[in-house]
């Protein structure tokens, strides 16, 4: 069953193939199984899954319900889910037991599907192996010693490996196309304000956005399709019409403009990652679309840009960890300074306490303008290269990383390091644009990800243009071994 | 760009952070490469160019003033390390 998509299940569940009572037992029997060498999830919520996929059986049976009524799905720990531990990889709060559901949490449930648990990431999603989490780093299913990217690393891992039928992902700098590209499956960043963050514990506010993360194009218009929409709780959600994302996943390409950005193909790209970006490319191109070469001339600027704007706001919205009102508190603390400094020291690990010392440098005085408001004022630049862009192409392709999944250890000790393996994702939250990564060509036996940006709300054409690069190849329905 | 041990303990305060000597030895290595890295914004002029602060240059909605949320006090609190009546305690601040 966990080799079907999600079309394929909805079908079974309608025919009387299987109830969604079995399906959710066949997946959480997979995690049991499996997962205990990849270590994707934080928490299984059996009980409860349980309960929604009898419900989902009712309604199914009562012919109610849509295309998400009784699927298995997993999501980020970094959403909250009322009842359930919402840890975001983190000490700080491995105790929390939210008292909410996150608006993406709430409208894949009303759509009908059903909750297996909550996946591991970074912490806080700072980082981009999954090796910062509090819970332990996630193997990457193809391969055991390699990361699996991140900071959306588990929900990646849990959906090469088939342990959920689709999963959520959240992306501040490229934490679901990365991670995604490095596990061989399909991983949507929507336009910024496309998908409510409430419930979504902030990282940077001005980048953070919520994304599917699935089997393929096909099975994550269907998730956005729920996941998608205006929310009256989060101030920055953008009131535009959601359209029907399935419908138009056929459109012929004949006649699209592709721009290719040589700032994308530098010395910095792997000469393997490279040929099957230039392969996917050729696909394109027999499909009808046109090639052109573009310029983004500030893309080399980005991962300097985002390591001050992202920490900056980290740095303040990571200020509510406090030790007072929820999380981590220390021992005996002798006095309430104590008790701030201490908690928060205890409770936040290595990365996330780099990140909020360089954020409170970039804001403090003297420092402000020279840092935070240049930083600023670049970011106007990188988004003013993409407008440009698109006033000449409809979408951009690219590799989504660098490389394919580097080993464990290779980077934790090099936080630069580390930080350079977005420096093809990070742009797109700078300028807060979609874009989408899908599996091309394997390298040396490990995936690659093509990476597509499109204009502002263009999730549509997104989806419609890695669908039929899938309808051309089997890169998608590649499985690791084991699997 | 590089700092030097005694500016990281006045950050880690700003922070409220507690770091001992030999994480501030660390940390001052790992955030001058940071800034560092950082310092390639100093390259570029960006005399006449606007500070862009949201994505989509939009301004925040704005709702009526009115009150939308009911009391759930007792059931947000279920997750504070110590409360009593309805408030969060802490360490003695008067003496």
């Amino acid at each position: 069953m966990h080799n079907q998509s999600i079309t394929q299940l909805a079908a079974g569940l309608r025919g009387g193939d299987f109830s969604s009572v079995e399906l959710t037992r066949h997946y959480l029997d997979r995690i049991k199984t499996l997962d205990a060498a990849l270590n994707s999830f934080i928490s299984v919520t059996e009980e409860q899954a349980l309960v929604q996929a009898e419900t989902a059986d009712k309604r199914l049976a009562a012919g109610e319900g849509g295309m998400l009524t009784g699927i298995p799905i997993a999501h980020k720990d970094i959403f909250c889910t009322q009842g359930v531990r919402t840890s975001c990889g983190s000490r700080m709060l491995d105790n929390f037991i939210s008292p909410y559901d996150a608006t993406v949490v709430e409208r894949l449930a009303d759509a009908g599907v059903v909750m297996l648990g909550k996946t591991n990431m970074d912490e806080f999603a700072m980082g981009s192996s999954n090796e910062t989490s509090f819970y332990g780093p996630v193997k990457n299913p193809w391969d055991h010693n390699k990361v699996p990217g991140g900071s959306s690393g588990g929900s990646a891992a849990a959906m090469a490996a088939r342990l959920c039928a689709g999963a959520t992902g959240t992306d501040t700098g490229g934490s679901i196309r990365q991670p995604a590209a490095l596990c061989g499956i399909t991983g949507l960043k929507p336009t910024y304000g496309r998908v409510s963050r409430y419930g979504m514990i902030a990282f940077a506010s001005s980048l953070d956005q919520a994304g599917p993360m699935a089997a393929s194009a096909e099975d994550a218009a269907l998730l956005l399709q729920a996941m998608a929409g205006f929310d009256r709780r989060d101030s920055t959600s953008m009131q535009q019409p959601v359209p029907d994302y399935t419908a138009t996943l056929d459109a012929s390409l004949q006649g699209l403009k592709i721009g290719l950005p040589k700032e994308y193909f530098d010395d910095g790209l792997d000469a393997g990652v490279r040929q099957s970006v230039e392969e996917a490319i050729a696909v394109y191109s027999s499909l009808g679309a046109e090639i052109r070469e573009i310029s983004l001339p500030n893309t080399g600027l980005g991962v300097a840009t985002y390591y001050v704007v992202a920490p900056a706001e980290c740095s303040s919205n990571l200020s509510r960890y406090d030790g007072v009102r929820f999380g981590y508190r220390c021992d005996a603390p002798v006095d309430l300074e104590d008790l701030y400094k201490r908690s928060r020291s205890e409770g936040f690990g290595e990365e996330v306490k780099r990140r909020i010392l360089i954020g409170a440098y970039v804001l403090s005085a003297g420092y402000y303008d020279a840092y935070y408001v240049k930083a600023q004022k670049l970011r106007h630049l990188i988004s003013d290269d993409f407008k440009q862009a698109f006033s000449e192409v409809d979408v951009i392709m690219g590799p989504t990383s660098p490389t394919t999944a580097f080993t464990m250890g290779e980077k934790a000790d090099d936080p630069v390091a580390m930080y350079l393996s977005d420096v093809y994702t990070i742009a797109t939250n700078m300028a807060g644009l979609p874009g989408i990564s899908i599996p091309c060509a394997p390298v040396a036996g490990m995936p690659a990800g093509l990476q597509i940006i499109g204009n502002y709300f263009d999730e549509a054409r997104l989806l419609n243009v890695a669908h039929l690069f899938q309808q051309q190849t089997q890169w998608h329905q590649q499985l690791p071994e084991g699997v | 760009m590089s700092f030097d041990q005694s500016e990281v303990e006045k950050i880690a305060h700003l922070a409220r952070l507690a770091v001992s000597d030999d994480e501030a030895r660390h940390l001052t290595a790992d955030l001058s490469r940071i800034l560092d890295l950082v310092a390639e914004m100093q390259q570029v002029d960006t005399s006449g160019v606007s500070a862009m602060a949201h994505p989509l240059h939009m301004s925040q909605r704005l709702r009526t003033d009115e009150v939308t949320e009911s009391d759930r006090r007792d059931h947000n609190q279920h997750c504070a390390p110590a409360t009593e009546a309805g408030l969060y305690l802490v360490p003695r601040v008067i003496e």
